[in-house]
C-alpha cells in the first residue's frame, strides 16, 4: 500500500503471469472494485449531505439537494461520545506506544535474564482472543488486585486493558534489532547512559516503525466494541462506534443525519489511515499474524 | 565479582526496569483474567456469597447445552467461508491490482477503506445495505442481474450468509494487500524458467504463483481461523444472534451467558473451552502447514 510496496511489486510483476486484459477491461475490473469497496462509503456520505430526506434503507450515489446541516444536527447529538473515543484513543495510544518501545528496547537491546521467558509470554497473549477473557477481565476491574482501583464505569476501564499489546511490541523490536550496535557503543564511550541511548539514539532511528504502531494501534482501539460494552452499562461514557447502534434508533425519523453520524464515526479512522499511508505496510504480515 | 558479570547483572536490572510498565499491563489485564477464568469455570458465582465449587458441571452443562453446540456450528461454518472466501477473492482482486501505476495505486488505497473501518460501523453500514425491501440499495442491484429481493439478516434463512458476506468485504482489501506484498516477494526467475519452457500463462500461474503464494495463503488463513473463532461484534452489532438464534455464535453466547444471565462460572467454562479449542486447531494447522510446506 505504500511506495516501499510499490517498489518491490514492480520488478517482479513485469513477468508474472497476468491476464491479459486489454486496457477497457481493466477500466472496467477497477471500477467493479470500486463500486463494490467504496460505493457504500460515498453514498453514506452523499445521503448524509443530501437535504432531501431519505426513505429508511434508502442511499444515494448523488446528494438530493445539499445541506450540511445532517452535519450539524448529528454533531449536537453524538459529540460527548466522539470526545470520549478520541479521548480513549489519544490517551491509551499514548500509553500503548510509550510501553511497547520501552519494551522493545529492552528486548531488542539487552541480553538478560529471563528474555526467553518475557517473549515467551508475550507471544502467549498474541495467541490468547480478549474475547475470551472478557468475563474475569470485567470481574478483574470491578476491584483491581493490590492497588484496589475500581475501573468499570470509567474510561480508564476503556484504556488500560488496551495499553499492553504485542503487536507493536514485536514490530518496534523488529526494527530496534536492525540498529548497528556501533551507535550505540560510540554514545556509551561519550558516557550516555541507557535513557540517553533510549531517547536520542534508539527513538530518532525507528521513526518509520513509530508511525506502524500509531496507525495500527489507532485502528485497533478505535475498533473497540466489547470492552467498552462490559466496562459500562452507562451509556454517557459509551464510544461512538458502541453508541452507534443506539443512535440509529434514535433518529429514525431522519436517516441523513444518522449517515452523517456514521461519517463523524469513520472520519478518524480514514484520516490517520491516510496520513500514514507510507508506514502501513512494514506491518501488513505482522498485522496478520497478530489475529 | 568480575567486571563482566557486573555489566551483565545490571543490564539485566535495566532490562527488567523498561519492561515493567508492559509486564504489569499484561499481568493485570491478560493473565490475571485468564487464571481467573480457568478458575471461575470449576465455580458457581454466587452474588453475596462464597462461590460454591461444582468441579466439571459447567463443563458438562456447556457441551450438552443444544443452543451451545449450534452456535459452535454456525461459528464453523461462518469462519469457514470468511477465511476460504476472501482468502480466493483478495487473490484475484491481487492479480488485478499488482503493478505500479498510478491508476493501480489510486484504487490500491481507496479499496482499502474497509480494511481501517470499525467493525461497528461497516455493521451499521451493512442494515442500510442489505435493507430488507426490494428498495433496499443491495436489492435494487441484484435486481439488476435479475436476483429477486432478499430479506437479508431478518430471515433464519440468509441471515447468516449475509453475515459472511459482510466479513467478506471487509476482510478481501487486507488480505488482497498481503497478497500483493506476497506476489512481490516470488524470484522472476522463476517466471522466466517457466516461460522458457513452454509454460503458458495459466501453468506458470498454476506452478510459480500459487506454490510462491503458498506461505502468504498459510498466514492469511491461519488469521482467519483464529479470527473467525472469536466473532463477535460482527454478530451482536447486526443480527444480535438472531433471528432465532439462526445466527447465534460462541461469543454471542458467552456474552448472554455472562451479562444478560450472569452465570459467570458457565460462561468462564464456554471461555476455557473455547481458548483451548482455539489454541489446538492453530497448532494442528500449523504443523500441517509446516509438514505440506
Amino acid at each position: 500500500m505504500t511506495v516501499q510496496t510499490t517498489r518491490q511489486a514492480t520488478a517482479p510483476s513485469r513477468s508474472t503471469p497476468r491476464i491479459s486484459w486489454g486496457r477497457p477491461l481493466r477500466w472496467l475490473v477497477f471500477a467493479l472494485l470500486l463500486f463494490v469497496f467504496v460505493a457504500p462509503f460515498w453514498s453514506v456520505l452523499m445521503g448524509a449531505l443530501s437535504s432531501r430526506a431519505l426513505r429508511s434503507g434508502e442511499l444515494a450515489l448523488v446528494p438530493n439537494g445539499l445541506t450540511l446541516s445532517n452535519f450539524a444536527q448529528a454533531w449536537k447529538t453524538s459529540s460527548p461520545y466522539f470526545f470520549n473515543s478520541v479521548i480513549v484513543a489519544a490517551v491509551a495510544l499514548a500509553l500503548q506506544i510509550s510501553v511497547s518501545t520501552l519494551a522493545a528496547y529492552a528486548l531488542a537491546r539487552k541480553r538478560f535474564v529471563g528474555a526467553a521467558v518475557v517473549s515467551l509470554l508475550i507471544l502467549t497473549t498474541l495467541m490468547l482472543p480478549e474475547e475470551v477473557i472478557s468475563i474475569p477481565l470485567f470481574l478483574v476491574m470491578r476491584d483491581l488486585p493490590l492497588v484496589h482501583l475500581k475501573l468499570t464505569d470509567s474510561l480508564w476501564g476503556m484504556i488500560l486493558p488496551v495499553v499492553g499489546w504485542a503487536f507493536s511490541i514485536f514490530v518496534l523490536t523488529e526494527f530496534m534489532r536492525d540498529i548497528p550496535n556501533e551507535l550505540e557503543e560510540a554514545a556509551r564511550v561519550d558516557g550516555a547512559g541507557d535513557v540517553v541511548i533510549f531517547t536520542r539514539i534508539i527513538l530518532p532511528l525507528v521513526r518509520p516503525a513509530l508511525g506502524t504502531v500509531t496507525i495500527f494501534g489507532f485502528i485497533m482501539i478505535w475498533d473497540q466494541y466489547l470492552l467498552p460494552l462490559i466496562v459500562t452499562n452507562n451509556q454517557k461514557l459509551y464510544t461512538l462506534p458502541v453508541m452507534l447502534a443506539q443512535l440509529r434508533a434514535d433518529e429514525l425519523s431522519i436517516p441523513n443525519v444518522f449517515l452523517a453520524t456514521t461519517f463523524i464515526a469513520l472520519l478518524p479512522s480514514m484520516v490517520v489511515y491516510y496520513a500514514l499511508q507510507r508506514y502501513f505496510s512494514a506491518g501488513l504480515l505482522n498485522g496478520a499474524v497478530k489475529g | 565479582m568480575t567486571a563482566a558479570r557486573r555489566r551483565a547483572g545490571r543490564e539485566t536490572l535495566v532490562a527488567w526496569l523498561f519492561l515493567i510498565p508492559a509486564l504489569l499491563a499484561f499481568a493485570y489485564f491478560k493473565f490475571l483474567p485468564m487464571v481467573e477464568g480457568i478458575q471461575l469455570s470449576f465455580y458457581k458465582v454466587n452474588f453475596g456469597g462464597q462461590n460454591t465449587w461444582v468441579g466439571w458441571d459447567n463443563f458438562r452443562t456447556v457441551v450438552n447445552d443444544p443452543d451451545f453446540r449450534a452456535a459452535l456450528v454456525h461459528t464453523l461454518i461462518n469462519g469457514v467461508s470468511v477465511a476460504v472466501l476472501s482468502a480466493v477473492i483478495a487473490l484475484l482482486v491481487a492479480l488485478a491490482l499488482q503493478g505500479s501505476r498510478r491508476s493501480v495505486f489510486f484504487v490500491r488505497s481507496a479499496i482499502f477503506l474497509p480494511a481501517i473501518t470499525s467493525v461497528a460501523i461497516v455493521a451499521e453500514i451493512f442494515k442500510l445495505l442489505y435493507y430488507p425491501s426490494a428498495t433496499g440499495p443491495l436489492n435494487i442491484v441484484l435486481g439488476w442481474f435479475g436476483v429477486p429481493a432478499q430479506p437479508f439478516f431478518s430471515s433464519p434463512d440468509t441471515a447468516l450468509g449475509s453475515l459472511v458476506g459482510m466479513q467478506v468485504w471487509k476482510a478481501v482489501p487486507y488480505d488482497a494487500a498481503i497478497f500483493i506484498a506476497g506476489l512481490a516477494t516470488i524470484s522472476k526467475d522463476l517466471y522466466e524458467a517457466a516461460a522458457i519452457d513452454g509454460a503458458s500463462r495459466w501453468h506458470r500461474f498454476l506452478n510459480v504463483t500459487v506454490p510462491g503464494l503458498a506461505p502468504t495463503f498459510t498466514i492469511i488463513l491461519t488469521l482467519a481461523i483464529i479470527r473467525g473463532f472469536r466473532v463477535f461484534t460482527e454478530v451482536y452489532a447486526t443480527t444480535g444472534g438472531g433471528p432465532a438464534g439462526s445466527t447465534d455464535v460462541v461469543m454471542t453466547r458467552i456474552y448472554k451467558l455472562g451479562f444478560e444471565t450472569f452465570d459467570y462460572g458457565l460462561a468462564s467454562a464456554a471461555s476455557t473451552l473455547m481458548f483451548i479449542v482455539t489454541a489446538v486447531l492453530t497448532a494442528i494447522y500449523l504443523t500441517w502447514s509446516r509438514r505440506k510446506a
